[in-house]
């Protein structure tokens, strides 16, 4: 085998300039998709970061049923203290969980003794909903995250549009589930700028004022807002939660619980997809470069080696040992583009994140831009190219192995 | 019985509607050991014969023998291994791997075909570039030397394998005169050395007379034999 590799390496430098050509042209491609890939993967990363860590969380559990009406914020369909201490229990247990948030979330009119309008207002425990969304305190753009009792953060949307600054007291009335309604004074205790951009209308106020507007005796949860150790195992634990909970039934037999990861709550996952199929076409882009310079190159040499062919055949060399010599030139070929590929493509990243690039993400400003790619980036990439380079070399390496030795002796 | 035992070979190519007869009932006999040279004009059958006899071309009809091995028989592969280790080579052109030195020239069958240890390849190989008088040429490439030392080279390498049979289709054509005769002698000295036979064919008529056997062939029939064990220049 050593052999070989020593022979296709001599075939290649034989042809340096069409061999410097080609490995170039690899490595162009390489170095194209790993730093496509990366900075469409951290802008994701990011993008996923900022969604899930200052507003959704990372999973969250409702009552069956909620989600499909969560426009309408229903009350009647939250979760009833029983089911959300069997909740707990279960989170509690998990290993994988950093933080859970309950909220409860209602809708209610805003008034500022002037004017009303309304809002959607979620209550929750600030010390666990900022560690389970610890990016919402960037969100405050003037006064604190941090809720004290009788307190409001109200959206900057309504800030603007009604003048109310930190600091100034507003009403909050709210229709509970039987009807009736009620309402409560609040200070203004920070502004909240929406993630995307401007138009939210979500504002937060302590679970325990939340309880007192809807005259809640017990805590009726809307929603548990859960926080991972280790963001890459969403879809497992996902799964593993949806197992756990699926046992918790009604009295009719039904589910009690609904899991959702933020995927399945956020607009923003459909972005995050867009950015994966343009990924995947890009690595096809890859592989066609890859595909037909090697094949256009393995192609002239079994053309321009007939006469070579011919006579190692008549020696006696087997078929398959000549299918291996124009195999393995490919492959050193698509190495060769692969490895220089990842050194170029890892040094131009390196000077991208050098350069420190911002951009700027609805509200959030200023966001460095942190092109990283992992190993196993690289080793995916490097395996499609030398994969892809074997597979174009395969076809003129069997015209190669196929070849009548008496007509390739008589080529000219 | 003999190295090859031809009977009644016939060969026809197809060229489009035509059907063009290039061996037309070729009987012979050749023993171990010998140096034969087959001769006649362009056209004869010369280099078609050497091919049925070097397996890479199959007769339309008769019976060949080489080595007691009905080459008729053999299939694609069989044929590929049988050459390896039964035939040696030596072409017109000299046909040496450009990206090969000397040495590694020689070795190539032994490494490539026969898959030998290294300890046996290193052995054979310096024995022959000792034969051949290329021991110091070894790391040259075939670009670095002249046409008689790549048909040197190209012998030592039809050698290496220790064939029963070396064919060598006009192996002095593009050599000089000079040159050609050494070529010869060397081959030769390599049939006598070796025990190998060599079957090479040729137009050149003082070639020719270095065959100790000599067959002449004409519009693809074998016209004449000619046993002349004591070689001109012998």
């Amino acid at each position: 085998m050593r052999d070989l590799f020593k022979i296709a390496i001599r075939n290649l430098l034989r042809y340096k300039r069409r061999t410097l050509l080609t490995a170039s042209l690899i490595t162009i491609g390489v170095v194209f998709v790993l730093v496509f890939i990366s900075i469409s993967g951290s802008f994701k990363a990011m993008m996923v970061g900022q969604i899930t860590d200052s507003m959704i969380g990372h999973v969250q559990v409702h009552r069956k049923g909620y989600v499909a009406s969560i426009d309408n914020l229903p009350l009647n369909l939250n979760l009833k203290p029983p089911m959300v201490k069997k909740l707990e229990e279960i989170l509690g247990a998990q290993e994988a969980v950093e933080a859970y948030s309950p909220r409860i979330k209602f809708g209610g009119m805003f008034s500022n003794f002037v004017e009303t309008t309304n809002i959607r207002l979620i209550g929750v425990y600030p010390e666990r909903e900022l560690k389970t969304v610890p990016l919402l305190s960037s969100r405050i753009s003037d006064g604190k995250a941090a809720l004290e009792k009788g307190e409001i953060v109200i959206p900057v949307l309504l800030s603007r549009g009604m003048g109310v600054k930190v600091g100034d007291s507003i009403v909050i009335v709210a229709t509970n589930q039987d009807g009736s309604v009620n309402g409560k004074q609040f200070r203004v205790a920070g502004i909240l700028e929406n993630v995307t951009g401007p138009g939210g209308r979500d504002g937060y106020v302590h679970i325990e004022d939340a309880m007192e507007v809807l005259r809640m005796k017990e805590m009726e949860i809307s929603e548990v807002a859960i926080r991972l150790k280790d963001f890459s195992k969403l879809a497992s634990f996902t799964d593993a939660l949806e197992s756990l909970l699926a046992g918790e039934v009604n009295k009719q037999g039904q589910p009690v619980f609904e899991v959702h990861s933020w995927e399945n709550l956020s607009p923003f996952y459909n972005i995050a997809r867009l950015i994966d199929i343009m990924t995947f076409f890009i690595k096809l882009m890859l592989i066609a470069i890859v595909l037909i310079s090697i094949m256009n190159v393995m192609i002239m040499a079994v053309y321009e080696r007939i006469r070579e062919i011919g006579t190692i055949a008549a020696i006696g060399t087997l078929p398959g040992k000549i299918l291996s010599m124009f195999v393995i030139e490919g492959l050193c070929l698509g190495i060769l583009g692969a490895v220089s590929g990842c050194i170029l493509g890892t040094v131009i990243l390196f000077l991208i994140n050098m350069a420190k690039i911002t951009f700027n993400f609805g509200q959030q400003k200023g966001l460095i831009l942190s092109a990283t790619v992992q190993p196993a980036d690289l080793a995916i990439i490097s395996v499609i190219v030398i994969l892809v380079s074997v597979l174009a070399s395969l076809q003129p390496a069997l015209k190669a192995s196929r070849m009548d030795p008496i007509q390739a002796l008589r080529h000219v | 019985m003999g190295l090859i035992t031809a009977e009644n070979i016939s060969k026809e190519y197809r060229t489009g509607e035509i059907t063009v007869k290039a061996l037309k009932g070729v009987s012979f006999d050749i023993e171990p050991a010998s140096f034969v040279s087959f001769v006649g004009p362009s056209g004869s059958g010369k280099t078609t014969l050497l091919n049925l006899i070097g397996c890479l071309d199959k007769p339309t009809d008769g019976q060949l023998r080489v080595a007691d091995t009905d080459v008729f028989a053999l299939g694609r592969k069989e044929s590929a291994a049988f050459r390896g280790s039964h035939i040696g080579f030596i072409f017109q052109d000299f046909n040496l791997m450009p990206v090969l030195t000397v040495y590694e020239n020689i070795e190539y069958p032994l490494l490539m075909v026969q898959s030998r240890p290294p300890a046996e390849r290193k052995d054979r190989v310096e024995k022959l570039l000792e034969e051949v008088g290329m021991a110091d040429q070894r790391n040259k490439y075939p670009d670095q030397i002249s046409g008689g030392q790549k048909q040197r080279v190209a012998i030592a390498r039809a050698l290496v394998t220790n064939p029963e049979l070396v064919l060598a289709d006009e192996p002095t054509a593009n050599l000089d005169s000079e040159t050609a005769h050494a070529v010869i002698d060397l081959m030769k000295k390599m049939k006598d050395d070796f025990g190998t036979t060599f079957i090479f064919s040729t137009h050149d008529q003082k070639i020719v007379r270095e065959a100790e056997i000599i067959y002449s062939l004409e519009d693809g029939r074998l016209k004449e034999k000619v046993i002349q064990k004591e070689a001109a220049h012998a």
